[in-house]
């Protein structure tokens, strides 16, 4: 089974920029962009937060814009599910996690929404907006994910669950298991691969013996699709298509995002010792962001002075955020002790 | 009031809090259709159909995994790992994820799912399904482990556990499945987490035990009392976190405690309360704090013979118990 991405185009003939065979008007597009945007202006503070010795460790999601916000465009803010990883910035920035929010988590500090300066930074959760708390182990999140999507059809609503890992971790049992599940049943679950071509160090080849993770979707009954996750309008278009289908009550989908990690895995990497600077060039002029912005410049979306107000806006979002998180208070020490158990049912009579 | 045993305790109480609660539904292998290799959700499907007593596909990590999605949406999955030796590969969902979601969020997420399995000995099940897991995951913050022994407290607890709002692992040991008999009032009672029981009231020894073992040692109580030896039967029912005050209390007055298991020696639930009582109750004390447990093997053995040198039983325990006397 696949998908036929070019369903989502009225018309493949017609001269109709992509955006608008897609359904999105040029303010969206411009929306789309800004996210971006924002998101690596984000994420390369952060790089330098960590550089400066300001924070303990960061774990970027530079390169994967892309498909990220493409995702996040895709679905219903607040009302599906997401379950994200730790590369999904751009993803969870764009559905409403706050720069103030990332950045209290980066430093660990007791406003961080996300876990109260618990987790490491990028562990991204906000149960008002349905997005579920990231942990460290990869792929647990993907059967939990068909979980979601088992109350969803159980509860007879029209949400849907996306969930965004990495091509390492479909090799975890985790994310065999989980998609079993949702073609068993089914479920109203989009499985979102960000293959970004390395586990760390470890190239694909040494991942899987087949040379697309979509190409596993047929042994879960379900459509894979292989999209350009670094254009920011076909990860677009390959979302919604999936979005509609799950909650069309069609089932559930596995969409492969090529795409690339042009900086280290983690602070705490050094990907010069595994592949070739020639790669990592390569693969910085099919950047996202890049790509996003000549889209938006050829089509009159987005011009030179409107540009140069989004990297001043975003400038002194960062800054505000930075500010902020660096002056926030830490946790009290004996704040470890709680949020173990929560609070056990009184028994009026006990029997 | 009527006098059941401890599956039918299972069974009447999934079923009227299914009835109670249109969030609760149940998972597992062979639930369905079957009823359960053990009957446990005998007739639940016909009453409830195939959307609430699911039939799962043989793979305990994302049967738990699925747990803990639909518990994160809002739901009350019930989830039969079938036995409790095949756990393991949902290990890290437990552990990692269900247990650590409330941690993790600083309270934003919660996981209230609930674990059953059978666990235990003495029923010829070898290596494989004969396990007593408690202390694997008695070590883990966040996670209920309760191990009730009756019908009472089976129907109690099973209703209290669908209340709570953090993961439970529901221990029902096997070979109480059906030897078991008890009076269950027609009440809603509901018995709360961390409470101990105690089981039977005496003066000489205080005897803590739980499962299987807390049958054996009250057939031990009936025999001792003829040798006047009255030993005090503590039940903890809740695993983990364990009732403190109950089991010191009754150390301090009795100043004699023996802790008997199935599950082997080394970091059982033995050794951790009997550093409890060691800590909190060493003046209290007239003898060292003995334990009877299975023995530090891989698991137990499936030959007749083995098996029963691995399980404590009533003669073993009056044996320890005569040697704690005398002390």
């Amino acid at each position: 089974m696949t998908l036929d991405l070019s369903e989502n185009l009225e018309s493949k003939t017609r001269a109709e920029p992509r955006h608008v065979q897609l359904g999105l008007h040029d303010d969206q597009v411009l929306e789309m962009y800004w996210h971006m945007l924002l998101a690596r202006r984000i994420d390369e503070r952060m790089w330098i937060l960590h550089r400066q010795h300001e924070v303990a460790f960061h774990v970027s999601g530079i390169g994967q814009e892309g498909c990220q916000v493409g995702a996040a465009y895709a679905v219903k803010r607040g009302h599906d599910f997401i379950l994200p990883y730790y590369r999904d910035l751009c993803l969870t920035l764009t559905l409403g996690l706050t720069p103030r929010a990332m950045m209290l988590a980066l430093y660990g500090k007791a406003g961080d929404p996300m876990s109260g300066g618990r987790q490491m930074p990028a562990h991204y959760s906000a149960r008002q907006l349905n997005i579920v708390s990231v942990s460290s182990p990869v792929a647990t999140q993907i059967p939990q994910a068909s979980g979601i999507g088992f109350a969803i059809q159980y509860e007879k609503t029209d949400q849907v669950v996306v969930t965004c890992f990495g091509e390492g971790s479909t090799a975890e049992g985790d994310f065999h298991e989980g998609l079993n599940w949702a073609g068993i049943f089914g479920l109203p679950v989009i499985f979102l691969c960000q293959n970004n071509q390395y586990a760390i160090s470890v190239p694909i080849e040494r991942e899987m013996p087949v040379k697309n993770v979509a190409d596993r979707a047929y042994a879960y009954g379900m459509p894979g699709v292989i999209f350009d996750g670094n254009d920011f309008l076909e990860s677009y278009g390959a979302m919604k298509l999936a979005v509609a289908r799950a909650r069309q009550g069609k089932g559930p989908s596995l969409l492969e995002a090529k795409t690339y990690r042009p900086v280290p895995h983690s602070s705490d990497d050094d990907d010069r010792t595994y592949r070739s600077r020639q790669e990592v060039e390569f693969w910085k002029k099919r950047d996202p962001i890049l790509l996003a912005r000549n889209y938006c410049y050829s089509n009159n979306i987005l011009d030179e002075d409107k540009n140069q107000e989004f990297e001043e806006r975003a400038r002194e979002i960062v800054d505000d955020a930075n500010e902020f998180a660096r002056a926030a208070p830490y946790p009290p020490a004996q704040e470890a002790l709680n949020g173990v158990w929560g609070p056990l049912p009184e028994i009026e009579r006990a029997g | 009031m009527s006098e059941i045993n401890n599956i039918d305790a299972l069974t009447l109480t999934l079923a009227q809090e299914m009835r109670r609660d249109p969030r609760i539904f149940l998972a597992g292998e062979d639930v369905g259709r079957r009823g359960g290799v053990f009957r446990a959700t005998k007739g639940l499907v016909q009453e409830f159909g195939e959307n609430r007593v699911v039939d799962s596909p043989l793979a305990e990590l994302s049967l738990v995994a699925v747990g803990i999605g639909a518990a994160l949406y809002g739901l009350r999955p019930i989830v039969e790992i079938q036995f409790a030796d095949f756990i393991a590969p949902a290990f890290n969902q437990i552990v990692q994820e269900a247990a650590r979601f409330r941690y993790r969020t600083n309270g934003d997420w919660i996981c209230p799912l609930l674990i059953r399995t059978p666990y235990g000995g003495g029923i010829g099940g070898g290596l494989y399904h004969s396990q007593s897991i408690e202390a694997t995951y008695a070590h883990i913050p966040g996670l209920y482990v309760v191990a009730p022994a009756t019908p009472y407290d089976i129907v109690g607890m099973l209703r209290y556990a669908l209340r709570v709002n953090d993961p439970v692992l529901f221990l029902e040991h096997k070979k109480t499945y059906r030897l078991i008999k008890g009076e269950v009032p027609d009440s809603d009672y509901m018995i709360p987490f961390c409470k101990a029981d105690i089981k039977r009231k005496g003066s000489d020894i205080t005897v803590i035990a739980y499962g299987l073992m807390l049958h054996e040692t009250l057939q031990a109580a009936q025999q001792l009392i003829h040798e006047d030896i009255d030993i005090e039967v503590v039940d903890p029912r809740t695993l983990h976190p364990l009732d403190r005050d109950t089991i010191l209390s009754s150390v301090k007055k009795t100043g004699k405690a023996l802790i008997v298991h199935e599950d082997n020696l080394t970091l059982g639930l033995g050794a951790e309360i009997s550093a409890l009582i060691a800590s909190e109750a060493f003046e209290y004390l007239d003898a060292p704090v003995m334990r009877l447990t299975g023995p530090d093997v891989p698991a137990m053995p499936y030959a007749r013979t083995m098996q029963d040198y691995f399980m404590p039983n009533v003669e073993k325990i009056t044996t320890a118990i005569r040697k704690l006397a005398a002390y």
